[in-house]
Order: structure tokens, then C-alpha cells, then sequence
């Protein structure tokens, strides 16, 4: 019953903190009366105009019917429509929400790939000069801004070498190779700073292995430090890897809105930017609910995998 | 070798802060002045960085550039720490429900780091680098809060503590006189982490033209500019790079050596 008890209760924590960030997305975007309709009508815009428009637009109603009204309508997949052009949200968002994915995923991926053996090897020779330097070249690359390493693999690999184009997308389906090549360098920019964060976590993370008993009984049997690392110590490290992983993805999506302004990508990023410029506060609302969504939801999947990860937990199951 | 990136860290911050104190009094140039005659120079004895495609010049705008990262990460981490420690003191004493609620609400917080808040108020009030400064202050406050509230609850077990609610000292003077100054060190640590990544995302802003107006020369705003004129002009986008990792390195490095003075058995296991 111990699992079920840990399931119900995430449940919980995912509903509330749902609620509790759609009320702050809210609180911030929902315009005062009349806002939205002076932006529209523009300067020179009657009173009388501007209480027509708000009427109509439905913005006269009381904040909490409103807001029940939004939910609402996520609930059913409808997250509003823009106030200046009256596209449906959602519809504006779906082509975009591939390319964020794809450049978000593959930035993590190759992240947790780069990361992970540096951060093994940082701990089996923290004592030796390569723990110092890749300890050093993990504080560098944190201090990096992602743009900035964008910047700079642009010149490099667009401009100099002339290898991969300097900017735009390609989707998949039109043309695959064209596709990969327009996401390597935003993938890589984006990875390069997340991976650099995650190896002082995989650092210590494995720190700690090594001083557990079975990793010394894994090496007086006879393993070789790094296989016994790998066998014993990856599963027992991922725990917290998990959990850094999850935590790290909100700041992965967030650089990944300047990484589509600096490469032209067309993704959810560049959409909230221009939305933003415009001041269309219902597209913002949609789009930061969705991503801050996006980002709960994550974290709660992550809790429940270490119901998956860690034996422990399930072994809660049949007492 | 830890001492080293200590050392390394103070010194690193401390060229900011001189760059910032410098610009206050004197620059080689005026930074806003626009030259039409002389974009994109070269390094020279007049202008030791080159002028940018604006004709202004380089270096001057560095420095101005070093007085916009110190403000923006002095205020928004005033904010953060005003109201987080508290906070977070709230929870390691009080326990229980207060507890709870103060966690699940910064749990909520995760899911809003600060660039992306920065945007959600931009949207609202309007680009402006008081909007940034708030965002970020009001983004890294459950950060502060945590940090807080394990550090707390550490004294709270300690026998002082204990003897001093025996003797009968209420919540805030325990608070006052035993907590904070126990906890104290490790908030300067927290401070200290939170100015780098208060640093990244001004950069980020400004190189979004989401904080500050045209005029006002920032780090970010400058390799906004630079990328425009990459092509033939390369170098436009190092230097405001890298002050910006000197800034954020500097910062980071100070507080890990910090933390490693404070517990030295951390020293070995970092």
C-alpha cells in the first residue's frame, strides 16, 4: 500500500502546484478592464469604444469566472485565442511545439551523454590533475552564456567552415538531412552549458558511490574501477541524476527560447517573444501555462519513476 | 586547489566591481556617443577594443557595461534573500503544515525560472530593467528559501537553541539571536551563486532586447549588437562575452570557495 499512498500524494502535489502556477500565469496576464481593448483600438480609441470591444472580447465578466473559463478551456485543449488576429491558440502553437521538442530532447540527451563519463571520470581522479581540469572546464562552461557559444559555433562551423547553415529550420518530414543539419548547432550550444551543470551533480553523485561498501566489496572481487562503477554505481547514482535531470529541464526550455532567437528556429520560444513584443497577452498565457505545465508534469514523472528506479520503494508494496 | 578558485573568484569579481567603480568617473569615451565615421575600427592606441557598428567605442562601453550587471545582480538578490530567508527561517522553525506549504509553493516556483518570469511580467508591465531585476529577484527567492530552511533546521537541533527556548526567548529572539547569525555564512554562499546566475539572465535579457532601452550599453545588448555584424566583424562578440563568463565565473567560484571554508568536509567530497 506504501506505493499507492506515494502515488496518490504526488497526484496531489502535481494538481495543486497545476493550479497554483495557472493562477500566478493568470494573475499576471489577465488584463485590467479596458487593457487589452485600448491596445487594440490603439491610441485615439473613444471610451465608448473601448467598453464595446472589452464586452465583446468578454472581458468585463468577473476575474474568477474568467479564470474558470480558461481552465476551463485547457481542460478540453483549448487554451484561447489571440486578441489581435482571434487564431486559436493552441492551433498557433501545435506546429511549434515539434521544434521546441526536438532541439529541448536532443540538448538533454546529449547533455546526461556528455556529461556522465566526464562526471564518472571527475570522480575516480579527483585527487589527479584531470579531476582539477575537468572540474575547471565544468565551471567554465557554467559561466558560458548558451547564446554566446551559439555565437561562437555559428562563426566556427556556419561562417568559417561553412559545414552547417547559420540559421532557420527545415522540418523533418520535408527534408531529413536538411532537418538534422539546421538542429545541430542549437543542439549543441544548449548541451554544452546544461552538460557542464550536470557533471558537478554526476561528479558527486558518484563521489558518493565510491565510498559505499559495495563498490569496495564490486573492486576486492576483482572488478576494474570503472566497470564496477558502471555496474554497481550507475543505478545507485541515478537516483539523484533523475531528479537533477527533471529539475534541469525548466532551465533547458528556458534556454531554449533565447537558442531559437538566436538560430531563427520557429518554436514555441520565438513565438512567446513575438507575442511578448506585440503585448497579445492571451498568446503569452497560453504559451508560459503550457510550458510551465510541461515542466510540472516532467518533475512528476520523475517522481514516479523512482518508484521504477529504486527497488526499495517497491519492495514497500507487499508489507 | 580549492583555495585557488577562492583566490581566483575574489579576484575576478573584484575587476568587475573596479570596472563599474571606474565607469562611474571616468571613461575613455563617451559610451552612448555615436561616431558614424567610425564603425567597426580595429583595435588601435586611440581605441584599445575597436569601436562597435555604431562607431562607439569598445572598451567604454565595457565598463558602463559592468555598473548594469553589479546593480541588476545587487537588487534582484536583495529581493531574492529579503524575502526568501525569512521564509525559509519560517519553515526550519516552524515545522508542520507552515512547512509544507512554504515547499509546495517552491515547488511551483521551479516551474518559472527566472528568464521565463522576466518574460511573463515583459509581457505585461513592459520591457524595462526594473521589471528584469524584479523577475529575477522574485524567481531565485525559493533557492534562498531552501538553503534557508535546511541551514535552520541544522540550528534548531543544536543544544544552544534548545537552551535558550528552556530559558524561555521567544520565536524571534531565537530567530534573531541564534539562527541568523549561525546561518549567515551560508547565505552570503547562496548570495554569492545567485549573483552568477542573476548575471546570465540579464544577460540573456538584454541580449533579447527585453530589459534595458537602446542607449543604456549591457553586456547582453552588446552581443545582441555584435551578432548583427558577425559576419565581418567577429571579434565585436567576444568581448561582452567574455566579461560576462569573468562575471559569472567569478561569482560562482567565489561561492564554492566560500562553502568549502565554511565545512571543510565538503572539500573532499566536491
Amino acid at each position: 500500500m506504501r506505493i499507492l499512498a506515494f502515488l496518490g500524494r504526488r497526484l496531489g502535489i502535481f494538481a495543486l502546484s497545476l493550479l497554483g502556477a495557472s493562477l500566478l500565469v493568470f494573475a499576471v496576464c489577465a488584463a485590467l478592464p479596458g487593457e487589452v481593448a485600448a491596445i487594440i483600438l490603439g491610441e485615439g480609441a473613444t471610451p465608448e469604444q473601448i467598453t464595446k470591444l472589452t464586452a465583446q472580447l468578454g472581458l468585463d465578466r468577473p476575474w474568477l469566472v474568467r479564470y474558470a473559463d480558461w481552465v476551463g478551456g485547457m481542460l478540453h485543449g483549448d487554451f484561447g485565442t489571440s486578441y489581435f488576429t482571434g487564431q486559436n491558440v493552441l492551433q498557433l502553437m501545435s506546429p511549434r511545439i515539434a521544434v521546441t521538442l526536438w532541439l529541448v530532447l536532443f540538448s538533454l540527451v546529449l547533455s546526461v551523454v556528455i556529461a556522465v563519463p566526464v562526471g564518472m571520470l571527475a570522480a575516480m581522479k579527483r585527487r589527479s590533475w584531470i579531476g582539477f581540469v575537468t572540474s575547471g572546464a565544468a565551471q567554465l562552461g557554467m559561466a558560458i552564456p548558451a547564446f554566446w557559444a551559439a555565437i561562437g559555433l555559428v562563426l566556427l562551423f556556419a561562417v568559417h567552415l561553412r559545414w552547417l547553415p547559420a540559421n532557420g529550420y527545415v522540418p523533418l518530414t520535408t527534408n531529413p538531412a536538411g532537418w538534422a543539419a539546421h538542429l545541430v548547432l542549437p543542439v549543441v550550444s544548449l548541451a554544452i552549458v546544461q552538460a557542464s551543470v550536470l557533471v558537478r551533480y554526476v561528479r558527486s553523485a558518484f563521489i558518493d558511490v565510491l565510498s559505499e561498501d559495495y563498490y569496495r566489496t564490486a573492486r576486492a572481487v576483482g572488478w576494474r574501477p570503472f566497470p564496477a562503477l558502471l555496474r554497481h554505481g550507475l543505478r545507485n547514482a541515478a537516483l539523484s541524476l533523475v531528479t537533477i535531470v527533471g529539475l534541469q529541464l525548466a532551465s533547458v526550455l528556458v534556454g531554449a527560447i533565447v537558442i531559437e532567437s538566436v538560430f531563427a528556429l520557429p518554436g514555441l520560444g520565438s513565438q512567446l517573444l513575438d507575442a511578448v513584443s506585440q503585448r497579445d497577452l492571451s498568446i503569452v498565457q497560453g504559451v508560459v501555462m503550457f510550458l510551465a505545465a510541461a515542466v510540472l508534469l516532467i518533475n512528476f514523472l520523475v517522481d514516479l519513476s523512482y518508484a521504477w528506479i529504486d527497488p526499495r520503494l517497491r519492495a514497500g508494496e507487499q508489507r | 586547489m580549492r583555495r585557488f578558485g577562492l583566490w581566483l573568484g575574489a579576484t575576478l569579481v573584484t575587476v568587475v566591481v573596479l570596472m563599474a567603480l571606474v565607469s562611474l568617473v571616468w571613461t575613455p569615451y563617451d559610451p552612448t556617443l555615436v561616431v558614424a565615421g567610425q564603425r567597426l575600427q580595429n583595435p588601435s592606441a586611440a581605441h584599445w577594443l575597436g569601436t562597435d557598428a555604431m562607431g562607439i567605442d569598445v572598451v567604454s562601453r565595457l565598463l558602463v557595461g559592468a555598473q548594469t550587471t553589479i546593480v541588476v545582480g545587487v537588487v534582484s538578490v536583495s529581493i531574492a534573500a529579503v524575502l526568501g530567508v525569512p521564509l525559509g527561517m519560517l519553515a526550519g522553525q516552524a515545522g508542520g503544515w507552515v512547512d509544507e506549504v512554504v515547499m509546495r509553493v517552491t515547488d511551483i516556483a521551479y516551474a518559472f525560472p527566472a528568464l521565463l518570469l522576466a518574460i511573463l511580467l515583459a509581457a505585461r508591465l513592459g520591457a524595462s530593467p526594473v521589471t528584469a531585476m524584479i523577475a529575477i529577484g522574485l524567481a531565485t527567492i525559493p533557492s534562498f528559501a531552501r538553503v534557508t530552511r535546511a541551514a535552520t533546521m541544522q540550528v534548531m537541533s543544536t543544544e544552544f537553541v534548545l537552551a535558550a527556548r528552556a530559558s524561555g526567548t521567544r520565536w524571534l529572539g531565537v530567530s534573531v539571536r541564534h539562527v541568523l547569525p549561525n546561518i549567515a555564512p551560508l547565505i552570503g554562499v547562496q548570495a554569492s551563486v545567485t549573483f552568477a546566475l542573476a548575471i546570465l539572465a540579464e544577460a540573456a535579457l538584454s541580449y533579447l532586447g527585453l530589459s534595458t532601452a537602446a542607449i543604456v550599453p549591457t553586456w547582453g545588448k552588446m552581443l545582441r549588437d555584435a551578432q548583427s555584424v558577425m559576419f565581418n566583424a567577429p571579434l565585436q562578440a567576444l568581448w561582452p562575452g567574455l566579461a560576462i563568463a569573468m562575471a559569472v565565473l567569478g561569482f560562482n567560484l567565489l561561492g564554492d570557495g566560500l562553502r568549502d571554508l565554511l565545512d571543510p568536509r565538503l572539500r573532499e567530497v566536491r
